[in-house]
């Protein structure tokens, strides 16, 4: 389980080809091109306005964002012909960016709603509260969080930091396929950064993989890509090993934007 | 349109009503000459610009009279009730004691009728102290005619440091009436709970059968020094009632009021709530609901009054509106001068179900002192579509996100209610009417 070779043995589970996408009318797609294989952590990295959230948008299926041409495939399925909800039940799973407070909704309602949709779909059978409870308790501990938490209301009130830990805890719960998560590395300080880092590695199996999109290098001194991306006005343009966030790290973005655009 | 209530009245004045002591009978006259003054509003009045009460003016009702209709059967009341402790049944503003139970309330509690209570004993001289003394009838011509027909009502007294475990009900049914003919009911009610102590008390308003009939309810709590009130109004009459509504607290200082206001009923609903912060250290939250459908109307009238220094109020209204339905909000806040370190907090929300749904928020602040925190807020809107995209992203589907998102919006209320129990019941109350 050491990571190498694991890009030539896992099975393909994201095929994105030419992606094209724009919202509100502009193009901020141009022709995006991926694989993940299960068992893979992507780093998708980029200056702002790359197109890196948009991405992530684009995966989760977001209403407000159009793809005009290119295709995804997911487990061999045409992915954008699912909603939001089919892919979520499919095991595609997106931390937000910016989670969103839904008031006079417990935590914990919302969370087993969020897996009872799922195990309806797999033809398995809900949990009631209790059984519920049972195997939240893990979870819990894996960010660090009491119950105190799943009384509240879903992201009502919540700090920044609490907000990503709670993406974090439903990633934990709902267990997906393919988790993207879009920035959720930022505004954390470092100890709850070292949380979300290590529960992302701890769900970390053979049959998953996760597209981390990132701004800062500083969330890859924690997980390890097997790829790092670099994202520039809609096309990636750079893709290479840990050693690439790093440069970026050390050179910013100005030496690796697309030449298409300097000329 | 004031004529025949005056002619009801001196009617009602030398007739059932008689035996009342001279300084009630006093009142009344005072009350219903206030009635006739100031006539029904208007839209053209600053306080009701929204809501029409011309449907209530224009259609000739009569005085209901329990003594003619029907008594409602027990398992009847006992499916429109809310607690399942003690109760107090009144059948159109008139007692029955028939329906009435009082077990586990400790002794020397008061719970029964008003006219019983005026007739003799220590109760009776504190219910004179209190009777009409906080609602402003000379102010407005709903109290003000709700005054003039004062027969009966509940009266509950909680002496000083008695607790009362179990939540005390008080269900106003408008019956049948036993005709066709559009009957009104004055409901009054009268809770006085002193120095120290604690209660929860519920006001339920609802109708047997879906008759037009009109409501129009005054009542008055009062919350002695350091004394814990949770007070819980429910109005669930039905979808053809008119229901007009004065609650008036007065809270003494270092105490504590929760006064939860549901409407879910009627056809037009007015709601007029008046507290007042009249002591140092009172606290009051001030928590109320409303879910609406079909062409329903709902006004909210609340005035806070920090008369008082270093007290707290927070108050936070959710409106839920379907269909065609109108919910209006108006709230003021005064805080008097002298009133420094009010802290005082407004929300009203207002979630529009459909294109043709509507709503009106308002809040008045009226600040006479210099060192207070006062703040408020209010939306009206649709569902927020980024909240439901987050839902979806979990797996849930569009139907599914959508009854969450609004009976969350309705929750967020719910949950501000301190007692467990009643708070299940009206949460039961809320998803039958979001459903």
């Amino acid at each position: 389980m050491t990571g190498q070779g694991k890009r030539e043995t896992g099975d393909m589970l994201l095929e994105i080809q030419n992606l094209h996408a724009t919202v509100e009318g502009r193009e901020v797609l141009r022709g995006v091109d991926l694989v993940v294989r299960t068992g893979e952590v992507h780093a998708i990295m980029g200056p702002n306005g790359s197109g890196k959230s948009t991405l992530a948008q684009v995966l989760g299926g977001h209403p407000a964002y159009t793809v005009t041409a290119g295709s995804i495939l997911y487990e061999g399925k045409d992915l954008l012909a699912l909603k939001p909800e089919e892919r979520a039940r499919e095991g595609v799973f997106l931390a937000f960016q910016y989670p969103v407070a839904i008031r006079g909704i417990t935590n914990a309602y919302f969370l087993r709603s969020a897996v009872n949709a799922i195990r309806k779909h797999r033809g398995e059978e809900e949990l009631g509260p209790v059984e519920f409870m049972d195997a939240l308790e893990e979870k819990l501990k894996l960010i660090g969080w009491d119950d105190s938490y799943l009384n509240r209301p879903v992201n009502d009130g919540f700090s920044g930091g609490e907000k990503k830990r709670n993406e974090i805890l439903q990633l934990a719960v709902l267990e997906p396929k393919l988790a993207i998560l879009d920035e959720t590395d930022s505004g954390l300080d470092i100890d709850a950064l070292k949380t979300v880092a290590q529960t992302v590695e701890k769900l970390r199996r053979p049959d998953n993989a996760t597209v981390l999109v990132t701004h800062y290098y500083r969330i890859l001194t924690h997980i390890q890509p097997d790829v790092v991306h670099v994202l520039s006005a809609g096309r990636i343009v750079k893709s290479g090993g840990k050693e690439l966030a790093l440069e970026l790290e050390e050179r910013g973005y100005d030496w690796i934007r697309e030449p298409a655009t300097v000329a | 349109m004031t004529e025949h209530y005056v002619r009801d009245f001196q009617a009602f004045a030398s007739n059932g009503a008689a035996g009342a002591p001279a300084w009630l009978r006093e009142i009344r006259e005072g009350a219903i000459a206030r009635f006739a003054e100031l006539g029904f509003p208007t839209m053209k009045q600053e306080e009701w610009r929204f809501t029409s009460v011309a449907p209530i003016a224009e259609t000739r009702f009569t005085l209901a009279s329990a003594a003619r209709s029907p008594l409602p059967a027990r398992a009847e009341i006992e499916r429109l009730t809310l607690a399942a402790g003690p109760r107090l049944v009144f059948a159109d503003g008139r007692y029955v004691p028939e329906l009435s139970s009082f077990a586990g309330l400790p002794d020397g509690v008061y719970a029964g009728s008003l006219a019983a209570a005026l007739k003799a004993g220590p109760s009776g001289a504190l219910a004179r102290a209190h009777l009409a003394r906080h609602a402003h009838w000379r102010d407005s011509a709903f109290a003000a005619l709700n005054t003039a027909f004062l027969a009966d009502g509940a009266f509950v007294h909680v002496p000083a440091g008695c607790v009362l475990a179990q939540p005390l009900e008080v269900v106003f049914v408008a019956t049948d009436g036993g005709s066709d003919e559009p009957k009104v009911a004055h409901p009054r009610g009268l809770i006085v709970v002193e120095r120290g102590a604690q209660a929860a008390v519920v006001e339920t308003y609802t109708s047997l059968g879906d008759r037009v009939h009109w409501t129009n309810a005054v009542s008055e709590v009062v919350v002695g020094e350091g004394a814990r009130v949770e007070y819980y109004r429910v109005q669930r009459e039905g979808r053809r009632a008119y229901h007009v509504a004065t609650t008036q607290s007065r809270q003494e200082r270092d105490s504590f009021l929760g006064l939860h206001a549901v409407t879910v009923g009627g056809t037009l609903a007015r709601h007029d709530i008046t507290t007042v912060l009249d002591g140092t250290g009172a606290e009051l939250i001030l928590n109320g609901l409303y879910v609406l459908g079909g062409s329903q109307h709902a006004d909210h009238h609340t005035v806070i009054d920090h008369a008082r220094a270093h007290c707290a109020s927070h108050e936070f209204f959710n409106g839920v509106l379907a269909e065609r339905a109108h919910g209006v909000f108006n709230g003021r806040i005064i805080v008097r001068p002298g009133a420094q370190r009010t802290d005082s907090k407004q929300t009203n929300n207002n979630l529009l179900l459909s294109t043709e749904a509507r709503a009106d928020s308002q809040p008045q602040l009226e600040i006479y002192a210099d060192d207070v925190k006062c703040t408020h807020g209010s939306t009206v809107g649709p569902l927020d579509p980024t909240a439901l995209y987050y839902l979806q992203s979990r797996g849930l589907s569009p139907e599914t996100a959508r009854s969450l998102l609004t009976y969350g919006f309705a929750a967020e209320i719910l949950g501000r209610m301190q007692r467990a129990d009643l708070r299940e019941r009206c949460d039961r109350l809320v998803r039958a009417e979001l459903a």
